[in-house]
């Protein structure tokens, strides 16, 4: 299949379930708000390395906040309900709760909760104060600015990790192009998050390596350095860089409807195939075929 | 449709109409409610004595007439709503766990006491002991909230433990006296013995307020918390200023002669 001259290859990313959630950071002016959630979200990229993955939803006005302030919308991903409650302990003590002004309350309505401020009122050391308010129950800890403001509780859910899509072009100018127009666009997409740097990841993984202490190492498949010296490659000729995209969402038709958008939105002059990575079916619980979303299937 | 209660004879003394609730009242049929018993003095009535009853029961009651003499209405109540488009006796939503109370004019004294849940709101002015323990009690409202547009008498929040209270306009002496918990807001002026004993809990008054000797002035600084409160009430209709959702509070610390950890935060002007 092509769209102009991009061929879009007959395959499928594979994605796996995962959990997340959703914060709303808040602060006195946008940039402390910012600086929290650029800050939360560092070294988050994949779950494997960082034990979860997070990424900025959306900036948020301040009519769209708790306490009407301006903020910003941040997903956290991990493995299981478990992880996404320590790492938010560990994240929102460490990188919210220290900066200047700001409060972080629970984003997600879902069915199940996580202790996340009954945990870091503690911090208070007595001093906190609990209160609760239209039934959702929040701490009050005592900082050198005045108060941190956290909710109880957040609510996770199953979520999808892992969607992806591999962008291979001419050149490495024309493939950054192209990742840009595609994060650019898959944005756009509620619910979701690009957990990589500005969205892309050029050092695609396999599972495994030669060196048995490594869990995963570079897929080589997709090197286009290796191209006439491994055994298999995935690069085809006249490709000369290829960019991966990996999007992480609160739901399937979230994933779904960001890689349609992003394929989309790749398609440009340069771009020789726009793929998908997979580990052949076999882990992960989602299969989304590029060729059903250029048709439009969506879930 | 809502069930609609229309006041056809007024009582020559207040009646304990505890029967008006809409735990009380689901599922039956008209004449089953007309029947339902209210005391009326020393004698026990019926609804149907005092009130024409028509419409149908879909979880909401509709007061009509002055039913500024009708005792307790809303006691224990758990789900529906009632709408009172009038006066109120005493005691509206006394021990509601759930559900809202409507009451477009006025309430007399003991709006919602001890209540643990759901919404009581009075467009116009309380009297006494809104949100309160009955005398001897050792803990009062323990969830929900109370809105009062108008002003309200003394002891709002008396040993409430968590919820709400609101009051637009200003109340009376020991407002938050022997607070355990929760939030007492008053747009207007609070008058003598402010948190009076007060063990814990907070106390919002956008006025200036003379402290009890017993409370320690902290500082001025912004309550984020209470964006959330001010938000919310302005959500239900309150009239809360911008200025007072951004501003900056005076915090006192009391009651010392209790734990000390009470909160008393005065609008900085």
């Amino acid at each position: 299949m092509r769209i102009k001259s991009t061929e879009i290859v007959d395959t499928f990313a594979e994605a796996f379930e995962m959990w997340g959630t959703r914060m709303i950071i808040t602060a006195d002016a946008p940039e402390w708000a910012d600086a929290a959630a650029r800050s939360l979200t560092g070294f988050a990229t994949s779950v494997i390395g960082c034990k979860c993955e997070a990424g900025v939803e959306r900036v948020l006005s301040p009519d769209e906040t708790p306490d009407g302030r301006p903020g910003a919308s941040v997903l956290l991903f991990a493995f299981d309900p478990d992880g996404v409650a320590n790492r938010l302990v560990e994240r929102i003590g460490q990188c919210v709760m220290t900066c200047p002004t700001t409060a972080c309350f629970n984003g997600l309505e879902a069915k199940k909760n996580v202790v996340v401020g009954g945990k870091l009122r503690y911090f208070g050391d007595g001093y906190q104060i609990g209160k609760r308010l239209d039934g959702t129950r929040f701490w009050r800890i005592p900082v050198m600015d005045g108060e941190f403001v956290v909710t109880d509780r957040f609510g996770v859910q199953a979520a999808v990790g892992g969607g992806n899509i591999l962008i291979s072009g001419a050149s490495s100018a024309a493939c950054l192009s192209a990742a840009k127009a595609a994060t650019a666009a898959m944005r756009e997409v509620p619910g979701v998050i690009l957990p990589f740097p500005g969205g892309v990841v050029r050092s695609g993984s396999k599972v495994g390596s030669k060196y048995k202490e490594l869990p995963a190492s570079s897929n080589q498949a997709y090197c286009p350095t290796l191209r006439g010296f491994v055994p298999q490659t995935n690069v085809a000729k006249g490709v000369g860089c290829v960019l991966e995209i990996v999007i992480d969402g609160l739901d399937l038709k979230a994933v779904e409807e960001a890689m349609q958008r992003g394929l989309h939105a790749a398609v440009k002059p340069g771009i020789k195939q726009i793929s998908a990575g997979n580990y052949g079916g076999d882990l992960g619980k989602y299969h989304i075929g590029l060729h059903g979303l250029v048709g439009g299937k969506v879930a | 449709m809502s069930l609609k209660l229309t006041l056809k004879k007024k009582p020559t003394v207040p009646v304990e109409a505890e029967s008006i609730c809409p735990d009380k009242m689901e599922g039956l049929g008209l004449r089953d409610i007309a029947a339902l018993p209210v005391h009326h003095g020393n004698e026990t009535t019926t609804v149907g004595d005092f009130f024409k009853v028509t419409g149908k029961s879909n979880g909401e009651i509709r007061l009509e007439g002055d039913t500024s003499r009708f005792k307790m209405v809303g006691a224990a109540m758990s789900k529906g709503r009632i709408l009172i488009k009038g006066s109120v006796g005493q005691h509206v939503g006394v021990a509601m766990s759930g559900g809202e109370i409507v009451v477009t004019k006025n309430a007399d004294n003991w709006v919602g006491p001890e209540m643990s849940g759901g919404r009581i709101i009075v467009k116009g002015n309380a009297g006494h002991m809104v949100g309160c323990a009955y005398r001897g009690g050792q803990v009062g409202v323990t969830g929900g909230e109370i809105i009062v547009h108008g002003n309200a008498g003394n002891e709002t929040g008396n040993t409430m433990r968590d919820g709400l209270i609101a009051i637009g306009g200003n109340s009376g002496d020991f407002t938050g006296v022997g607070m355990l918990a929760g939030t007492v807001i008053v747009l207007g002026e609070m008058g003598q013995r402010t948190g009076a004993a007060m063990k814990r809990g907070t106390i919002v008054s956008m006025e200036d307020a003379e402290m009890l000797p017993t409370f320690t002035y902290a500082c001025s600084y912004r309550p984020n918390f209470l964006r959330l409160y001010l938000c919310h009430l302005r959500d239900l209709g309150l009239p809360i200023k911008d200025s007072w959702i951004g501003g900056s509070y005076h915090r006192w610390s009391g009651d010392s002669i209790e734990l000390n950890r009470g909160e008393a935060l005065i609008f900085d002007r």
